[in-house]
């Protein structure tokens, strides 16, 4: 049996760990609601720009000389995966979820005989693909040197992907990221980026006859980097929300358990005191008995 | 006779009003938006947004950068990547 010194230096060790377990979920409590305005407020740009796609990509035909964003390659051999995770820990399940949907992809697609290769944002789970696939990690993009990955970020991200697609190096992207369901529910998510993917919502035909300055192709074909961007930086924004939601749950059950640790811990602390108290005491007895 | 006026970046929703005029510089030539233009859509090049509140007043501007303008039966809507001002 672990002695009084030990059971009180364990307390004490638990008590410390539900302190910072607490302070991490009232943060991350604040910072989801800061995460959850910033998604909302950058909904209507997604939905203004999808709009806009829809309607262009219902009048442009897709020929093999249009834009190469929009029609692929014509290959589909190379397949890259870009995993969106978080910089920091103490988040739960939050990036082995992530991970673990973009293995079950690469998996599939080896099954294939397909190639893939890996774009890894954020710090978390590079080491889990590194250590399985060492050779295919294209690129990393770090985001730990700012405070909440934004629009600059989407930006480089997409303009790396862009840079890399038209140097050849893959043929598909897709992206994983986790979607903002509740605090309490985060799915991880995949979602074809290159080749775009038309929008399915059809324009709302107001019929009017649309001008457009310039002609419609080269409309689209300027508009597609930026509806890259716009997906990638929605998508950062839902996992900076899934994360502090899955942090916060995480946190809740730690604070939890570490409670009931301390009660369990404190009992056995009372009784070995006691214990100890009735040994000493028959010992005391038993010498004066003695006399 | 107001034409609304939104200007919207990733981050948020910058500017939403009714105005007199808004005067966007287009990829292929500067235009003026006012109420009842027919529906259009442009690319807008990095530069300034001339915003007339009223008729004859003095035009504010907005720089804007990454730009795109549509203009619908509801008004004008600048997407915009970058806004400054």
């Amino acid at each position: 049996m672990a002695s009084l010194k030990e059971l009180k230096g364990r307390i004490n060790s638990v008590k410390s760990t539900q302190k910072i377990t607490k302070a991490k979920q009232m943060v991350a409590a604040a910072k989801l609601r800061k995460a959850q305005a910033n998604a909302e407020a950058a909904r209507l740009y997604a939905a203004r720009l999808t709009e806009v796609m829809g309607s262009l990509a219902s009048k442009v035909t897709v020929s093999d000389n249009g834009p190469k964003l929009l029609a692929g390659t014509g290959q589909d051999q190379v397949h890259l995966l870009v995993v969106a995770n978080s910089d920091k820990g103490l988040c739960g399940a939050f990036n082995a979820n992530i991970v673990k949907a973009a293995r079950l992809k690469a998996k599939e697609l080896e099954a294939a005989g397909k190639t893939v290769l890996f774009y890894l944002v954020g710090k978390k789970g590079r080491a889990v693909i590194r250590r399985e696939y060492p050779k295919a990690v294209l690129a990393m993009f770090d985001t730990s040197d700012v405070r909440d990955p934004g629009f600059t970020e989407a930006e480089k991200i997409a303009n790396e992907l862009v840079a890399l697609f038209e140097a050849g190096k893959f043929d598909v992207a897709h992206l994983f990221y986790s979607k903002f369901r509740s605090a309490l529910v985060q799915e991880p998510t995949e979602q074809q980026i290159i080749p775009v993917p038309a929008p399915k919502i059809a324009a709302a035909d107001t019929g009017a006859v649309v001008e457009y300055e310039p002609e419609e192709e080269a409309i689209l074909a300027e508009l597609l980097p930026r509806y890259l961007r716009t997906q990638l930086f929605g998508a950062l924004l839902e996992n900076a929300a899934s994360e502090q939601g899955a942090s916060m749950t995480a946190m809740d059950n730690a604070t939890r358990n570490a409670g009931e640790l301390i009660n369990k811990l404190t009992i056995q602390y009372n009784r070995s005191r006691q214990a100890a108290i009735t040994t000493e005491l028959i010992e005391i007895i038993a010498g004066a008995e003695a006399l | 006779m107001a034409l609304h006026f939104e200007l919207v970046t990733p981050a948020r929703l910058v500017r939403s009003d009714d105005v007199h005029m808004v005067v966007v510089p287009g990829t292929e030539g500067e235009f003026g938006v006012l109420e009842g233009h027919a529906p259009f859509m442009s690319t807008v090049r990095d530069g300034a947004l001339k915003v007339y509140k009223t008729e004859g007043g003095q035009p504010e501007e907005i720089m804007v950068q990454g730009g795109f303008a549509e203009v619908s039966a509801t008004g004008l809507t600048v997407l915009a990547e970058h806004v400054e001002g």
